[in-house]
Formats: structure tokens, sequence, C-alpha cells
């Protein structure tokens, strides 16, 4: 009975998501008290319901209830508890079911904490949060409906992914889709700004929040995901400019020029119409993102044929989403005047800068990423576009983007002067060209990656230095004075700083990485060793072993320096019966200047084993930046301007938010 | 198997570890240039991977390819000319810069290049750059009140 309480709850609430599009919406252009706080409880209601539906399709999970086509599809009975839990969101209709959820829960969020906000401006959000809704329920409902039943219940599930059996990426989904979902806010805050032709400075504190939310949940989504294909695929590999990563990071790139802007809009009221524009581009490439990652029309030409009923659908979706707001922007735009100017140096530009760059990288994602299609389309030949392109052609805009970073970031707004701005970071940039050319003398070998990324992340991080010493009162400050000063800093700046010296170990963690790496292949009988970079690896042993639901393969490594033992390692080869899926799980031992990495491969013909073993240097700086970046724009979030209520007040700050 | 390949379309290529060792070459120098070709050429049964990723059977004839024609003193250019005229461009991960691919190419500097001249554009139109500039006395008034 359960799942058909969760099929009714979720037809219910896209009733309830259709009453919420109109009702609110025809009450805000009547001026209709009553209509426009229909909003508010159809949002909540709508929430509920479809949290109800989540409950009952993880309730089918938790208890393997084999009746649920998509429970038989995609669990088992022997899987570990945690896995039936993540598996609920582990496939199309469950992951689907999750996005509307936590769309819905933003809804009520505005509901709930909204209060604030012009009543008009809330109902008209809350309208187009439930268009979208709508959109999407019906997706759920029409083509992908998690609760059908089964005729023939089978004995036991086909079970999940084995690869998806991982505590990394069963978090790794959820927050792709925060992120994703977040972005619907700042559509509809958009979209209901575009039809009250107004943006102001309280619609920008408003969206400011959202945007950085939304953003925070990208990165932590993708670093899982990308920390998860170091440890898990068995090569270390952590970046692939694959399709569906590249739908991920689109938005990403999108949110984090979202974020600036609106502070543009915030602090100096102009850039309104871009900001606008950008509100939706970004949640748009959500959008995108979901139809190349639903269609599999990238990935492969056959699923699309398949199932062209949900590629369509997403399509449809699409058109009418993206070509709606983008025609009603292209009439509505021209109402945003901005009340200030700015001049050519100064924040704002920096700011506009920023922005550029981040937004034409995107492009360059995009257009790399439907190459294949497009060239296909008009020339009839198959390309293909893989990391070597992304490599060169997006690289240069993120090095640009890392240069100006510490200027910008330190420029005063509206009006500055680069030679006073520059004065206090010429210092810094001295340092990082001298440490640059330090390690193009060290290493051998004619890479430019290795000096040029630690010339870049020195300088990012000395910027973010530089500007906190001049926001103390300079180097000479006395202790006395510069505490109170850097104590009094608002949570905004400090998340900047955070983020932006995140930023910086994450360029350096990329470029020592790619360039310091070192490898061995080779086939070991056990007993034997071989010397890597300084290491000694000795294969100590393979034992056969069985999981919860998977056989393995583990082997003993043990790691020697100098004659004392460094790590003992015990890379696993594993195989999953149900799914017939062999899975590598590498050994990995992490230090902060490197890690250890091997990974065990099959039993040769002789008795020997397939190894493969890495020096890694600097691989946790690239998830420790990511991490900084994330905690940055925490810290940010919960600046306190930024907590309920604070929409209204209108107090000045003596310090420019971040 | 339809939800197998949404779930596969959903995350990574399922890659194991490239080059078995059994298939290297001895030679370290031919052996680094062949492991660098690998991640050039696209594995043509597989998603979206290199040779140099995927553990398919047609990847690892692939790579065996590679090191022998290098081990013939094929040049690199040569060896992707020999898979290009089998499988077509479809086998390089990198597309030439030739025909339409040179739109690929040049879309992001282009782009990047006509967004800063609109910009640059706006604001003389506009006159930004020298709007409401300060006076003598305001401009004295200022470097006094921003003196440390």
């Amino acid at each position: 009975m359960t799942a058909e309480f969760g099929h009714f709850a979720l037809v219910l609430a896209l009733m309830v998501a259709t009453l919420q599009m109109v009702i609110p919406l025809i009450g805000a252009d009547r001026g209709w008290p009553g209509w426009m706080a229909f909003a508010d409880s159809a949002a909540q209601v709508q929430f509920v319901l479809i949290a109800g539906a989540f409950a009952m399709l993880m309730y089918a999970f938790i208890t393997s209830d084999f009746s649920l086509e998509v429970v038989t599809a995609n669990s088992h009975s022997a899987k570990p508890m945690l896995y039936k839990v993540s598996g609920t969101w582990g496939n199309h209709e469950g992951s689907l079911l999750l996005w509307v959820m936590i769309l819905a829960l933003f809804g009520a969020m505005v509901a709930w904490f909204g209060g604030a906000l012009p009543d008009a401006l809330r109902a008209r959000t809350l309208a187009v949060q439930a268009a979208i809704g709508v959109a999407f329920l019906a997706f759920l409902l029409f083509t992908s409906n998690p609760f059908a039943r089964l005729d023939v219940i089978p004995a036991d599930g086909r079970d999940l992914n084995p690869l998806l059996q991982d505590p990394g990426l069963a978090f790794h989904p959820p927050f792709l889709y925060l992120g994703y979902v977040g972005l619907s806010m700042t559509f509809s805050f958009a979209i209901a700004a575009l039809i009250e032709g107004r943006v102001d400075a309280a619609w920008a504190r408003w969206v400011r929040p959202w945007a950085l939310m939304a953003w925070i949940m990208l990165t932590i989504g993708i670093a899982l995901g990308s920390w998860w294909a170091y440890y898990e695929l068995g090569w270390g590999g952590w970046w692939f400019w694959d399709p569906v990563e590249n739908a991920s990071f689109m938005p990403w790139l999108l949110s984090a020029a979202l974020l600036h802007s609106a502070i543009v809009v915030e602090k100096r009221d102009t850039l309104k119409s871009w900001t606008i524009l950008l509100a939706i581009l970004a949640f748009s490439f959500s959008l995108i993102g979901t139809f190349i990652v639903r269609s599999g029309v990238l990935t492969s030409v056959h699923a699309f044929a398949t199932d062209p009923t949900r590629g369509l659908f997403v399509l449809g979706i699409l058109f009418v989403a993206i070509g709606g707001s983008l025609t009603l922007y292209a009439l509505r735009a021209e109402r945003m005047r901005a009340t200030t100017a700015f001049a050519l140096v100064s924040r704002e530009s920096g700011l506009v800068l920023n922005n550029v760059l981040l937004a034409v990288s995107c492009a360059v994602v995009f257009i790399g990423t439907m190459w294949p299609l497009i060239a296909e389309a008009v020339t009839g030949e198959k390309v293909s576009v893989g990391p070597p392109f992304f490599n060169i052609t997006f690289t240069p805009f993120m090095i640009a983007l890392a240069m100006i970073l510490p200027i910008g970031a330190m420029l005063p707004w509206k009006r500055a002067k680069l030679g006073r701005t520059m004065k206090p970071l010429w210092g810094m940039l001295a340092a990082s060209v001298a440490l640059g050319a330090l390690v193009w003398t060290l290493q051998t070998g004619g890479r430019m990656l290795a000096p040029v990324g630690a010339a870049l992340a020195t300088w990012v991080i000395l910027g973010v230095v530089a500007d906190l010493v001049q926001k103390a009162g300079g180097w000479r400050a006395r202790p006395a004075t510069a505490r109170p000063r850097l104590a009094g800093l608002p949570r905004s700046e400090w998340g900047k700083a955070i983020a932006h010296a995140g930023l910086g170990i994450l360029i350096f963690g990329i470029a020592g990485l790619t360039a310091w790496e070192q490898q061995d292949i080779r086939t070991l009988a056990v007993g034997e060793s071989f010397d890597l970079g300084g290491y000694t690896f000795t294969l100590d042993g393979v034992e056969a072993g069985r999981g919860p639901n998977y056989s393995t393969n583990m082997a003993t490594v043990t790691v020697r320096r100098d004659g004392g033992v460094v790590a003992v390692l015990n890379p696993e080869k594993r195989f999953y019966p149900v799914q017939r899926m062999p899975t590598t799980e590498a050994g990995i031992q992490s230090r902060p200047l490197r890690d250890l990495y091997v990974s065990l491969g099959d039993q040769q013909p002789d008795g020997t084993w397939a190894m493969w073993s890495w020096i890694k240097p600097f691989a946790n700086w690239i998830w420790f930046g990511a991490f900084m970046m994330a905690v940055g724009g925490g810290l940010s979030l919960s600046d306190r301007r930024y907590r309920v209520g604070a929409a209204r007040a209108r107090g000045t700050q003596a310090v420019p938010a971040q | 198997m339809r939800v197998l390949v949404i779930l596969l379309a959903l995350f990574w290529p399922l890659s194991a570890q490239a080059v078995q060792p059994d298939e290297m070459l001895s030679d370290p120098v031919l052996e680094a240039r062949a492991q660098s070709l690998d991640h050039e050429l696209r594995c043509v049964l597989c998603r979206s991977e290199s040779i140099a990723s995927s553990n398919a059977d047609w990847a690892a004839d692939a790579r065996v390819i590679v090191r022998e024609l290098l081990s013939d003193g094929a040049s690199d250019q040569q060896v992707k000319d020999f898979f290009v005229a089998r499988y077509g461009d479809y086998v390089l991960m990198k597309p030439r810069v030739s025909g339409a691919n040179i739109a690929l190419w040049l879309a992001g500097p282009v782009l990047f290049l006509l967004v800063l001249l609109a910009l640059v554009l706006r604001a003389r139109r506009r006159g930004v750059a020298t709007a409401d500039p300060l006076s003598a006395e305001e401009l004295a008034e200022v470097e006094r009140l921003t003196r440390d």
C-alpha cells in the first residue's frame, strides 16, 4: 500500500503545484493579498506531499520491496543498509524524485523564512518555482514513475551498480541536486523581478544567499565525485572532461559568476540586467545538464533512441524554460537601469572581468561538450572532443582569472587607482614569480605547468594575505590595533579570504599532481619488491576474501623508505556477482605532501600479479582546496546580513560585503 | 538494461588501470611516448574514454598496435594517421584544427575578445569612465582623508 500512497501524494503535489503556479500570479497582478498568500500555504503543502512520497520510496528500498520495478532493478536484499538508503536516489526515477523534493523544499523555505520579502515578489517567485515543479512532477509521473509495480514479484533484486556502492558516491548526487535546484531559486527570483520590472539591493540581498548556497553545494558535490573517481577508478584520475562531469561544471562556473555579480547589485545597484541574465543562464545550464545526463544523447546515441520520450520531455521543458525566460528578459531587461556608474579601474570592473572570464570559460566547456552533436549535424562527420582539447582551451581563462583575482579583490568600489591598489601587492607578485622561477630551475624536463601553477597559486594566496594585512592596518600596525580590526571584520570578509586561498591551494594541487606524478606498472610475484620515487614497495601477499555482497582479492603491500616501514597498503580487486562486475579498490596512504597509491590488477598466467603504483604529490591539496572554498562560502552565507529578516535592515555597512 | 545505461551515463567512465604490464615496451622512452599517445586516441567502442583509461578489449588491442607501430619506428603523427585512416577523425580525442573544427577551437578566444570589445564600446558610449569627475578640491579632500 505504501507505494500507492507515494504515487497518490505525487499526483496531489502536481495539482497543488499547478494551483500554486497560477493563483499567486493573478493575486500579485491584481494586488489581492489572499491570493498572494496562497503561495505560502501551497508551497508548504507541496513539500509535505513530495517528502511523503520520497519517504515511501525510501521505505520500499529499506524493506527491499521487490514488487516495485525500480527497487528490483537497483537493489538487492544482501546490500548493506547505507546503500539501500542511498539506492533510493541511485537511479533515474528516485533521483528525479529527490530533485523535485529539493525543489519543493526550497519553495517551502521561501514561505517559512521569506516574511521580510515584499508580498508580491514572494508570490511571484513561488509561482515560478511551482511552474518548474509542475514540469518536473509531470515528467516524473508520466515518463518515470518510481512507484510502478511489477506483475510478477522476483525473489531478489538486480543490485545497485557496485561502483555506486561507495560512501563518497552515496552523497555525491544529493549535493549536486541541492546545487542545481538551488539555482532554480535564483532563476525564480530573476523571473519574478522581470515580471515586476524592478531589481534593487534588497532583491540582490535575497538572491545572493541562494546563489552562494547553490555554489557551495555544487562545489562539494563536484569535489566528492572527483575524489571518488580518484580512489575508486584505480588509476588516480580525478577529472575527465566527460559530458556528465561538464554538465555539473557549467552551472558551477556560472553560479560562481552569479554570486560575484550579485555583490555588485547589492552594493552598487548596477550590473542588474547582467545579473538577471546570469541567474537565467545558470539554471538553464542546470536544465541542460539534466538533459545531457537523462537523455544520454551525448554519451550514447542509442540510449536516446531506445527511450526518446524522456529525452524529448526534458528537451520540451528546456525550450519552454530557456526560451520563455530569455524572451521575457529581452522584453524587460531595459527597465533594469543602473543608478550608479563606475570607472574603468574599480572593484566593479574587476568583478565584470571575473564574470566575463567565468562565463566565457563556461561557453568553451559548453561548445566543446556539444561539438560532437553540432559537427555531426552540420558536416555529417563524427568527431570526438576529449580532455586534450579542454586542457588547452579552458586553462588560459583560469590562468587569467587567477592573475586578476588578488588585484580585483583589493580594488576599491566606484573609482580606483591601480598604482595605489598594487602597492601592497608588488612584493607578493615578486615572491610568486620568484617561487615559480625556483620551481622551474629545480625541475628537469620542460613542462611549464608546474612553475606557472606554483607562481599562480602563491600569487593568489599571498594576495589574500596582503588583503587581510591591509584590512588590519598594514604591516606596521601594532597587534593591539590589528587584532580588533581583524576580529571586527564581517564573516563574509573571512569567507572571501578562505575561499580565495582555497582556490590557490586547489591550483597548486592540480599543478603539482599533474607535473610531478611518478608511476610504475609491472607484474610482481609475492615477496618481490621494486623502487619508485625513493620508496621501496614489497608485495607481501594476496588473500582471497568475501564481503557482504562481493568476493575480493586483497593484497598487502608494504612501503619502506630508508629501511623503515612507511605504509602498509591493501589494494583490492572486487567482484560483484549479481551485476557480474569487477571493481578496484586502490590502496592509498594520504599525507600532506604526497599520496602513495597502489592498485591491484589480475593474476597473470604465471602466478604473478599486475600492479600499478604511483607517487602522487599534493593530491590532497585539490580536495582540501575545494573544501576550503566551500567553507569560505559557508562563512559568507552565515554573515548576519543574510540571516532571517536581514533583508529588511537597511543600515549602511562600513566594510563592503564580499 | 535501460536503467543500467542511464546509471552508467549518470556517472563516470568505468575505467580500470589503463595499460597492462604485459603490453608495455621495455624501452622507457618509447613507452612514455606510447602512453601520451594513448591519451590522444579514443576507444571507439567506449563512452567517452581514451584508450589510456579504458579496459575494453578494443582499447587493449589499440594500445598494443600503438606500441608495435612505435617499435617499428613510426612517428607520433604516423601512429595517429594510422588510426584516423581506419576510424576517421572520431578516434582523435583532440579534434584537428581544420575545417569546421576551426570554429570550435576559436570559439573561446573570439567570444572573449567580442565581449571585451562590447564592454569597451559600451563604456565609451555612456562615458562611464569619466562619469562625474571630482573637482580638484574634492580630490585633495579625498587624498587627505585616505592618507593613513
